[in-house]
């Protein structure tokens, strides 16, 4: 196979052209968002009108360039062993994209096997406590990603990646996992198409998501638990990428998030993009129109790109994520890599990371497996570079309460990394206009982290 | 040579101008000329070849080269200074010296152990760098510097290789830099007279193959095998195929590593029509596994010896 290589200065902007300014601080006590006297009348029913006129679009850098890179993040930083497996993998990916069939075959397994669509579900109670003393405050709706088939997203990936592999010929699997979501996916879809798993996991990361660990085993799926380094997600990326240095040959591996080499970054964020589609149709039918803000928990950041990805270029969408503060980003034990990492090099893509004095990359802190990690997906280090997407953080204490109140108030228990998404609301409703629109993906379901939860509640 | 020579005289003149500016009354020539002469008695004793040259030599010599890998820091830098001039003196051509860090996606066990010993004892960037400085002028086979990525971005690539270069360095092996990310760590280390050595493997198609080679520097490191460091049982046969290949394509010497572990190993390679053989994780484990440092630099020795004598 003729492969040109073409070297381009990664240091070239791509010269994006997003307006900065268009966006709010945080700081800032007023946020407008729509023409003073527009009236929003609460949610209306279902609505058979059709999506309201065409928003204008924003040109952006090229998601990713063909090298893989969003602005200076990105790129392929791996042996080269791994360098061919990794342009194949594009180019399958690339023809499957386009191919009727596969989308067809993978359209039937997320409909009758994950069971998607998953609900936009208004979350009437949530609103109510949210409800300023004037009777005025945002509208917040839950994408119901929790609903899915292992009760996260991460089936989504983990679907799209095994039809893949099986086109690409390869019958062994491999995987990193932190929480075990992503473990327990990819064991499911491996046994659903009869396909060799092992999955990686730290062996601090078994000790304290016990049940995940015996429900990939239950499925099939050899966990092996990784002791090198700090034992979490980290090292068992890393281990990971080993053991695909090692079997390349034979092996596929799913990475979880929208992290690592080119194409990953890219193929995870179209595998999950279904949410943010079904969002954009769901709005539309209930109000008429896209929603006013995102918000979604980031770890590596796979769920929060699956619900932006298609806003990205609608301007008046504002773009959230919420990042794990741990014991507070003074502590020095969390996982903020947006706000408080610096850019370089880690599992393959360049990116925000946490790292020391020497370059080294440090171990965060998290009560929550799956936010607890060191990186972050490229894409979301350029979109806060270029000012399209606003990250904050939220600690431990403050997800275990919004864990507590969405069980209180709406009757579903959020997996802990959802909850940081829950928690930064109390920051954000009070500063949103009447009837402001807000989705927040509830990423996972709470059943997973109940043995944390009775450590850290008093109930 | 000429390179190191210049670079020596343009700091001496450097160390000349900042005692002057620090006191206007010791401006006076002789104090540069003891200077200049200090940096030539100093240049005889450290006289080390680049790294092609290095293999230049050796060719003209009908030699292959000995290349040990060890890692900086395990079991500690002190032992590490002695190994390093232990390697020297039993023959070794050139040493790669590895940087530890703390998720080398690279290496197996024995390499990703000698890492986290490493940190766990202290070593970082500027604690191994201070070593070398102590020790590069004592060598006489040149070091190449074995390092991943992260850590040279967080210096800045132009600093870094400034600091290396500073200290005798003359080669870089970076393994998580593809050749499509090289382009600026090639412009910074060609401007500081290191040599950027690149990495193909069996899994490297032949065009890329070619372009990784045209664009490689010192010598092309063939990767043995597709894994991870480690020292395996046999070497592979693709190996020969493999050199052959490359051989078509450039003259540019090649030195294979990873897993290769033993005297019997080395030979076969060397018959193979290798340039050079890497020794890695086999170094690593006698230095780092043995009940003592010094019991660890004794094996090092025999060892290093026995592959020495497998070679032409």
């Amino acid at each position: 196979m003729a492969t040109s290589i073409s070297l381009r200065n990664p240091n070239v902007s791509l010269g994006t052209t997003f307006p900065i300014a268009r966006f709010a601080s945080p700081r800032s006590s007023i946020v407008t968002l729509r023409m003073p006297g527009e009236s929003m009348a609460c949610p209306p029913p279902l609505a058979t009108t059709a999506p309201s006129a065409a928003v204008e679009t924003v040109p952006i850098g090229e998601r990713p360039d063909r090298f893989g890179r969003f602005g200076r993040f990105g790129g392929k930083y791996v042996p080269e062993t791994l360098m061919y497996a990794l342009s194949e993998l594009e180019t399958a990916f690339e023809t499957l994209s386009k191919d009727q069939e596969f989308q067809r075959e993978l359209d039937g397994i997320l409909r009758d096997y994950v069971g998607r669509e998953t609900p936009l579900y208004f979350a009437e109670r949530l609103t109510e406590h949210y409800r300023r003393a004037d009777g005025t405050g945002p509208h917040l709706y839950l994408k119901r990603e929790d609903l899915n088939h292992t009760g996260a997203h991460k089936i989504n990936n983990a679907v799209g990646q095994a039809l893949l592999a099986k086109r690409l010929g390869k019958k062994r699997i491999i995987a990193e996992t932190g929480a075990g979501q992503h473990g327990v996916a990819t064991a499911t879809v491996c046994a659903r198409f009869g396909l060799e798993c092992i999955i990686y996991m730290g062996a601090q990361d078994m000790e304290r998501q016990a049940l995940n660990v015996f429900r990939m085993r239950l499925l099939g799926a050899e966990v092996r638990a990784v002791h090198s380094g700090t034992k979490t997600l980290k090292d068992a990326t890393s281990e990971a990428i080993r053991d695909w240095v090692t079997n390349v040959e034979t092996t596929h591996y799913i990475l979880g998030s929208v992290a690592g080499p080119h194409p990953y970054p890219m193929m995870v964020r179209e595998f999950h993009t279904i949410i943010g589609k079904e969002t954009r149709r769901q709005a539309a039918e209930k109000w008429g129109r896209a929603p006013d803000v995102l918000v979604a928990c980031v770890g590596g950041g796979s769920n929060a790109m699956g619900l932006f990805n298609e806003f990205v270029n609608d301007k008046e969408v504002r773009l959230i994520g919420v990042e794990a503060a741990g014991h507070g980003i003074e502590s020095g034990k969390h996982a903020a890599t947006l706000t408080m990492g610096e850019v370089g090099v880690l599992h393959g893509a360049m990116s925000y990371l946490l790292q020391d004095d020497d370059g080294q990359i440090v171990e965060p802190h998290s009560i929550s497996a799956g936010l607890d990690y060191p990186g972050v997906g490229p894409e979301h280090s350029y979109l806060k570079d270029i000012g399209r997407a606003e990250y904050y953080s939220v600690t431990d204490v403050e997800a275990l309460d919004a864990f507590k109140q969405l069980s209180r108030l709406e009757g579903i228990i959020p997996a802990l990394e959802t909850s940081h998404a829950l928690a930064y609301l109390e920051k954000l409703c009070p500063t949103l206009p009447d009837g402001t629109k807000v989705v927040l993906n509830c990423s996972g379901r709470g059943d997973k982290d109940v043995q944390t939860a009775i450590k850290h509640l008093q109930l | 040579m000429a390179l190191a020579l210049k670079s020596a005289f343009f700091r001496a003149q450097i160390r000349a101008q900042t005692i002057s500016h620090r006191n206007p009354s010791l401006i006076s020539p002789s104090i540069v000329r003891l200077k200049s002469s200090t940096v030539m008695a100093s240049l005889e004793v450290a006289q080390t070849r680049s790294i092609s040259e290095t293999f230049s030599k050796l060719k003209e010599q009908g030699k292959v080269a000995l290349i040990p890998f060890i890692t900086a820091g395990d079991p500690d830098l002190a032992t590490t200074s002695k190994a390093l001039k232990i390697l020297d003196t039993c023959g070794s051509d050139l040493i790669e010296l590895g940087m530890p860090y703390s998720d080398p996606l690279a290496d197996g066990p024995v390499i990703q152990a000698a890492a986290t010993r490493a940190l766990a004892k202290g070593a970082n960037f500027d604690s191994v760098i201070s070593m070398l400085r102590e020790v590069v002028p004592e060598l006489s086979c040149p070091i190449a510097l074995f390092t991943y990525y992260n850590p040279i971005l967080k210096r800045g690539v132009e600093r870094f290789m400034t600091i290396i270069r500073d200290i005798g360095i003359h080669g870089l092996v970076v393994p998580d830099v593809p050749l499509e990310e090289t382009e600026i760590l090639r412009s910074e280390a060609s401007k500081h007279g290191i040599e950027l050595v690149l990495l193909t493997t069996p899994t490297t198609p032949t065009e890329r193959m070619k372009a990784i080679v045209e664009a490689s520097e010192g010598f092309i490191y063939l990767v043995s095998s597709v894994g991870v460091t480690g020292a395996r049982a046999s070497v592979s046969a693709r190996v020969q195929s493999l050199l052959q290949d490359i051989k078509k394509a450039t003259s540019k010497p090649v030195a294979v590593g990873f897993g290769i572990s033993k005297p019997e190993h080395v030979q076969q390679i060397a018959e193979w029509g290798a340039d050079g053989v890497i020794v890695g994780s086999a170094m690593v484990r006698l230095l780092g596994e043995s009940t003592s440092p010094e019991e660890g630099l004794k094996e090092l020795e025999t060892f290093t010896k026995s592959l020495k004598a497998a070679l032409p």
